[in-house]
């Protein structure tokens, strides 16, 4: 946004409460490689230039990117400046910081969508002696006490906690809610190379039928292995990961409840896998693709074993760590503008909130599918730096007037 | 994918229940339910069950008729069997519950449906509800429905049809995680 902002000439500047890249330095795990591959990461007037387009970026590597790229487009960051306040006035809004005050006419809400980790109410039922760390607390197996680990959520991030912990002697549990089974490869060439070129990536929010539902969609079981394997359920219980339903409750006794809806959970899972699939394979067909590549194939369904078990004594001594992989959700805490619905969340239009002037970045299909990859930020800044200039503008025709 | 010359018609009115949930998105209150029902006890396991008003959409409803219920246990119970037993109330319940759903998610996908036929069988341990082990639980070990659906769609749609009702089913929600149950004696 701000190199878009640039190439308009428009005055501003970015706030980090931090350094540059902040939350990757600090809320992220030690191991997190970017699920998309490295040539996938454009952002405007700069790709990857390097020796490795097909693989796929560690953290500091990602640090990496995002210093360089502020640096190149010279961006107007003030770093260590926490906002503490945005309020509204007559000629715009007035942001309050731990190092000053500033005044605007426009302004781009990019804290992010994953501010707070999401943790159930009941965690509070969890014994004092188990150990409890959120995927954003979470760094490497190191941190955790010896004995057996309960992962809780199977998504991108959970199947790969869970991993990582399994294979570091710690036997896991991972309790299995709604999920997107996804191959890392599919017919030789990475997932996330289709999902760009039948141009899911590309599908706006206005064009799909649900996109309240498809805003809430959990991400894809996809990891940025360099070996490029497959992250699914049954690779994790093949290594010897237990797979459990969601987890629905802890009594008060201290007994964990796990939902009787596992087999129907992978079921759905598979089912999305295939659509997206036979989604690939028909355009595949269509652009004369079947003859170059491998041919289509499905993978095996998830395997779930006859009665999964329903519940778990948290005082047995079996669990000595619970991981909570259950989402994130942001934080509008110093947003003190009447812009948030009853569900927390910021109301906008594809990025245009519903007061003047004022954007929102980086959330989830905000204007696009990849609006939550950092190859989304380009079009969706385009976008919208050019609807803020406009709006610029129509405020200066109307005072001039 | 209808047949192309007549619409897709499974009986349920879709456009009236996309049109209940906009208007509920709008009105959460509207969407406060409650569920009703009366139990007499007539004799030994023999008990007599009414439903017939429940409160939604902000204000008390009646149904069209009292809808009776007769449930009891049967003969290897040492009982008359005058109804169905309580736990099979919950197999029907389920499985009227995900069969309702079938038609509904058929309907918004434009499938005809010709035929769905459902069995279901529940497994339980004795030992638990007579009080034998207390290792073994009162309700099922193990629910299992079978269903045979004659429709105009592949395989794989139907699977999808079935495993799209199973996530937004009441009754499979109620049967597969806890629920607070309150029971006051006045």
């Amino acid at each position: 946004m701000s190199r878009c902002l640039a190439q308009r000439s428009i005055d501003h500047v970015v706030l980090e409460r931090g350094e540059i890249a902040h939350t990757w330095r600090t809320e992220r795990w030690d191991s997190l490689r970017l699920l998309t591959p490295n040539w996938q990461s454009r952002l405007p007037d700069f790709n990857y230039s390097g020796t490795d387009p097909d693989g796929y970026r560690t953290l500091p590597e990602v640090i990496e990117l995002i210093e360089a790229y502020a640096a190149i487009i010279s961006a107007p960051v003030r770093t260590h400046t926490t906002v503490t306040s945005v309020r509204g006035t007559e000629s715009g809004y007035f942001v309050k910081t731990d190092q000053g005050e500033w005044s605007c006419r426009t302004l781009v809400i990019a804290s992010g969508a994953f501010n707070i980790a999401c943790v159930p109410d009941f965690f509070h039922r969890v014994p004092s002696s188990i150990a409890m760390f959120t995927a954003q607390q979470y760094r490497n197996p190191g941190q955790l006490p010896d004995g057996g680990v309960l992962v809780v959520g199977a998504s991108s991030s959970g199947t790969q906690i869970a991993n990582e912990i399994h294979r570091s002697g710690r036997p896991v549990t991972l309790a299995v809610g709604e999920h997107i089974r996804a191959p890392r490869v599919y017919r030789g060439k990475d997932l996330q190379w289709w999902m760009d070129v039948v141009g899911l990536l590309d599908e706006r929010y206005d064009q799909v039928d649900d996109i309240a539902r498809a805003r809430r969609v959990p991400s894809l079981q996809l990891a940025g292995s360099p070996d490029r394997s497959m992250l699914d359920l049954n690779t994790l219980a093949e290594a010897g990961v237990k797979l459990v339903g969601r987890l629905a409750g802890i009594t008060e006794s201290g007994r964990a409840q796990f939902a009787g809806s596992l087999r129907n959970m992978c079921a759905l899972s598979d089912l999305k896998m295939n659509r997206l699939l036979n989604l690939i394979d028909a355009w595949a067909h269509e652009n004369g693709f079947d003859d170059k590549i491998e041919a289509p194939q499905r993978l095996p369904p998830t395997r779930v074993e006859e009665a999964p078990p329903l519940g778990l004594d948290l005082h047995s001594g079996e669990i000595k760590t619970i991981i909570w992989a259950t989402g994130y959700r942001p934080d509008y805490s110093w947003l003190e503008l009447p812009v948030i619905d009853r569900k927390g969340m910021v109301r906008h239009d594809g990025g245009v909130v519903c007061l003047p002037g004022v954007y929102l970045m980086g959330a989830p299909f905000l204007r696009r599918r990849k609006s939550t990859l950092i190859d989304g930020a380009g079009d969706d800044a385009r976008d919208l730096s050019d609807h803020l200039a406009s709006y610029l503008h129509g405020r200066a025709a109307r005072m001039t007037a | 994918m209808a047949g192309g010359d007549r619409p897709v018609d499974n009986g349920v009115n879709v456009e009236a229940l996309i049109a209940a949930r906009e208007a509920l998105t709008q009105a959460p209150e509207a969407a406060q339910f409650k569920w009703r029902a009366a139990c007499e006890w007539k004799n030994g396991t023999y008990s007599h069950s009414t439903v017939e008003g429940f409160y939604g959409l902000g204000q008390e409803q009646q149904r069209k008729t009292k809808f009776t219920f007769d449930a009891d246990h049967p003969e290897v119970f040492a009982a008359e069997d005058r109804g169905a037993t309580p736990v099979e109330y919950v197999l029907v319940g389920l499985a009227s519950c995900l069969t309702a759903g079938i038609a509904a998610v058929a309907q918004n996908r434009s499938i005809q449906l010709h035929s769905v036929t459902a069995t279901i069988e529940g497994d339980m341990d004795l030992q638990g509800i007579l009080g034998i082990d207390d290792g073994v639980r009162n309700g099922f070990n193990g629910i299992r429905i079978t269903y045979k659906i004659d429709a105009d769609a592949k395989p794989e749609d139907i699977e999808a049809l079935v495993a799209q009702s199973q996530k937004r089913s009441a009754v499979y929600d109620i049967v597969t995680n806890p629920t607070n149950v309150t029971v006051v004696v006045n």
